[in-house]
């Protein structure tokens, strides 16, 4: 009886304990326990916030991908996704989503399994082309013999954006020169189009330029002279948005309270695409899920040690009050960005380019920085007006390469020349630093089809 | 008649009636119906996209281009795109029934007809003038109704186009021609 009791005892503490830690381990900071395996490049960072994908204890898969789409949806719609979801669920492709269930994306990029994602940073399958497309060589037969899993691989096609690699758009650039003659990217022009984004206090705020004698804080806060100074010098300044624009939260009982530190929500009040771009990227994706802010030691890409403990936020690489647009786009990557591509960049006739516009010595919007790469400035709707932004979501242009080919490469360099440089792994690592040494053959199959060919086409009215 | 045909007649008339007391009464549209009110807005729909917006602006005005790649472009969305357009909204709203644009004759390989009951509703259409094609289908094991319009060439924009188009399998199109065909999949219980 004796013997039983201490037993029963054991059993409960045993259970207990391992109960609590259970529960301790899933509502606490380290989740790795619950983990079925390592995530990938673009979800790693998140891999501590369950719930971000898994937003549902009850469901099934379309708890996933709505999860997905909540997240990458706007950037598939953005890229005109070649096969939406509603080209499966159209029953006359019902035998081919039994061959590859192409209505959710978890058929190809499965999550959890790091150790067998490839190039791009996901899970792909090699030939998944091949089940719909097995007989393309009877209306391309200049496709006759190419292996299914070269398809995209070899410059020619994406599954989702093909918005520079359509043929039609192909022969539309086929004889451009390396170099275009009007090498320029486009401007952004926030001051002059605030207005129209509705929500900007221009009463509070008018756009008019300001001095560090207008500055606006509090009596009870002290002003810093060589804060109000680069105040001064910023386009924050010059289009009248004085201290408390950032500094000041409003509270539930209509009054105001002094913020030291705003974070991006602060910035959002008026940077709307920005910050959107920034939570949606590699930089902040970790502050969009409620986690810590994302720091250069966590990355999984080289970074300079110095650099570590950096918390990545709107002002670690605008700083705070100086809002140096310049320092932004290049130093900032810099500081913390450590790969070859990186520390190639200086030696790169993109680098020599920008430091000509940095320096006066050409036009503005001339040069090229990392940012005019990796956060391009882009057309995009607002309120149903077309504006341009730095797109500060990497994710948009980055993997596969070519999704840069139109809103980077093709505002300074021909197509053809794009495509290839774009594939040359050697020339991306120096940074574009020599010329191309692949040859991409897309638009040679445009033009030997065009030459083949004998029919009009349709013109202009 | 004699009494006894009389007593026969009658008797298999009230046979019949009380046959028909048994059976489910069916509530509901049927699915032709349901597919052929669906197919007359589409097809008006179509056709007022095709004549009073495209040809008029493109043919007659000649004011705009319309084009396969109309955001590039900066150009009109092509007739055959709005109605696809319109499809892959439908579907993404979970509507039951789904709609598409196909052809014997297709710019695009992947909208030429694929099962059986597609590839003899085509060709019945094209071969019947005026005539439609109903019948019914089982697809990923779900049992659809499947009803194929003709879809006619409305105006010169149609014919021009799809006779010039460099991937057109066809080239002698004129107006009056079926030129493919709207197939309208409203899904049955089993």
């Amino acid at each position: 009886m004796g013997n039983n009791s201490t037993k029963w005892i054991y059993w409960l503490v045993i259970s207990l304990l391992l109960t609590g830690y259970l529960v301790y381990r899933l509502y606490g900071d380290d989740k790795t326990l619950y983990s079925p395996g390592a995530m990938t490049h673009g979800h790693y960072q998140i891999e501590m916030s369950c719930a971000s994908c898994h937003t549902s204890s009850f469901g099934g898969g379309e708890v996933l991908q709505d999860a997905c789409m909540n997240c990458h949806g706007a950037e598939l719609k953005e890229a005109r996704d070649s096969h939406p979801k509603s080209k499966f669920t159209d029953p006359r492709n019902a035998s081919r989503v039994k061959k590859l269930d192409a209505r959710v994306c978890v058929t190809c990029h499965t999550e959890h399994k790091q150790e067998i994602a490839g190039e791009m940073g996901l899970t792909l399958p090699g030939d998944y082309c091949f089940k719909c497309h097995q007989d393309i060589a009877d209306d391309r037969p200049s496709h006759q013999g190419m292996e299914f899993n070269s398809c995209g691989t070899a410059g020619c096609h994406n599954y989702h954006d093909n918005t520079a690699l359509y043929e039609d758009f192909l022969e539309k650039h086929l004889n451009e020169p390396e170099y275009l003659t009007n090498a320029q990217v486009k401007q952004t022009s926030l001051a002059k189009d605030i207005a129209l984004l509705g929500n900007y206090p221009v009463d509070k705020y008018p756009l008019n330029k300001l001095t560090q004698y207008d500055a606006d804080p509090p009596l009870r806060v002290k002003k810093d002279p060589l804060i109000t100074e680069d105040w001064s010098m910023t386009a924050h300044a010059n289009a009248g948005v004085n201290c408390s624009a950032c500094h000041e939260q409003e509270q539930p009982d209509d009054k105001t309270k002094w913020i030291n530190k705003p974070t991006h929500e602060a910035c959002q009040a008026c940077h709307v695409p920005e910050v959107i771009g920034f939570l949606s990227g590699k930089h902040g994706m970790r502050l969009k899920e409620g986690l810590s802010a994302m720091t250069p030691a966590m990355a999984t890409q080289p970074m300079r040690p110095q650099a570590h403990d950096i918390e990545l936020s709107c002002t670690s690489c605008h700083s705070a009050h100086k809002f140096d647009t310049q320092h932004a786009a290049v130093e900032a990557c810099l500081t913390c960005h450590a790969d070859q591509h990186s520390k190639s960049y200086k030696d790169s006739p993109h680098f020599f380019a920008w430091h000509k516009e940095i320096t006066g010595q050409a036009e503005p919007d001339t040069g090229v920085s990392c940012a005019t790469c990796h956060l391009p400035r882009q057309l995009k709707k607002v309120h149903g007006h077309g504006l341009v932004f730095a797109e500060h979501n990497q994710n948009m242009n980055l993997r596969p390469n070519e999704k840069m080919l139109r809103s980077v490469c093709m505002n300074c360099h021909g197509l053809g020349f794009s495509l290839d440089a774009l594939a040359d792994k050697n020339l991306v690592n120096k940074n574009f630093n020599g010329m191309p040494s692949v040859h991409i053959e897309s638009i040679d199959l445009v033009k030997q089809r065009l030459e083949k060919s004998s029919k009009p086409k349709e013109g202009s009215p | 008649m004699n009494f006894k045909t009389i007593s026969i007649v009658s008797m298999l008339g009230i046979a019949t009636v009380l046959a028909g007391c048994g059976e489910t009464k069916t509530s509901g549209i049927e699915p032709k119906s349901m597919a052929d009110a669906l197919h007359s807005v589409m097809e008006a729909d179509r056709t007022v996209y095709t004549k009073l917006i495209v040809n008029r602006l493109v043919k007659e005005e000649k004011v705009i281009k319309a084009s396969e790649h109309w955001k590039d472009d900066k150009a009109l969305v092509l007739p055959a795109q709005m109605f696809r357009y319109g499809a892959e909204r439908v579907s993404e709203k979970g509507s039951d029934f789904s709609y598409s644009l196909l052809s014997l004759w297709p710019v695009n390989k992947q909208n030429k007809p694929k099962t059986d009951v597609e590839k003899t509703g085509l060709k019945y259409i094209a071969d019947n003038p005026g005539k439609n094609y109903y019948s019914e289908e089982t697809l990923g094991e779900q049992k659809y109704y499947t009803a194929i319009y003709p879809d006619i060439a409305v105006a010169p924009a149609c014919t021009s186009c799809h006779n010039a188009h460099k991937d057109s399998p066809r080239t002698d199109f004129k107006i009056g021609d079926v030129m493919g065909g709207v197939v309208i999949r409203i899904p049955m219980k089993s």
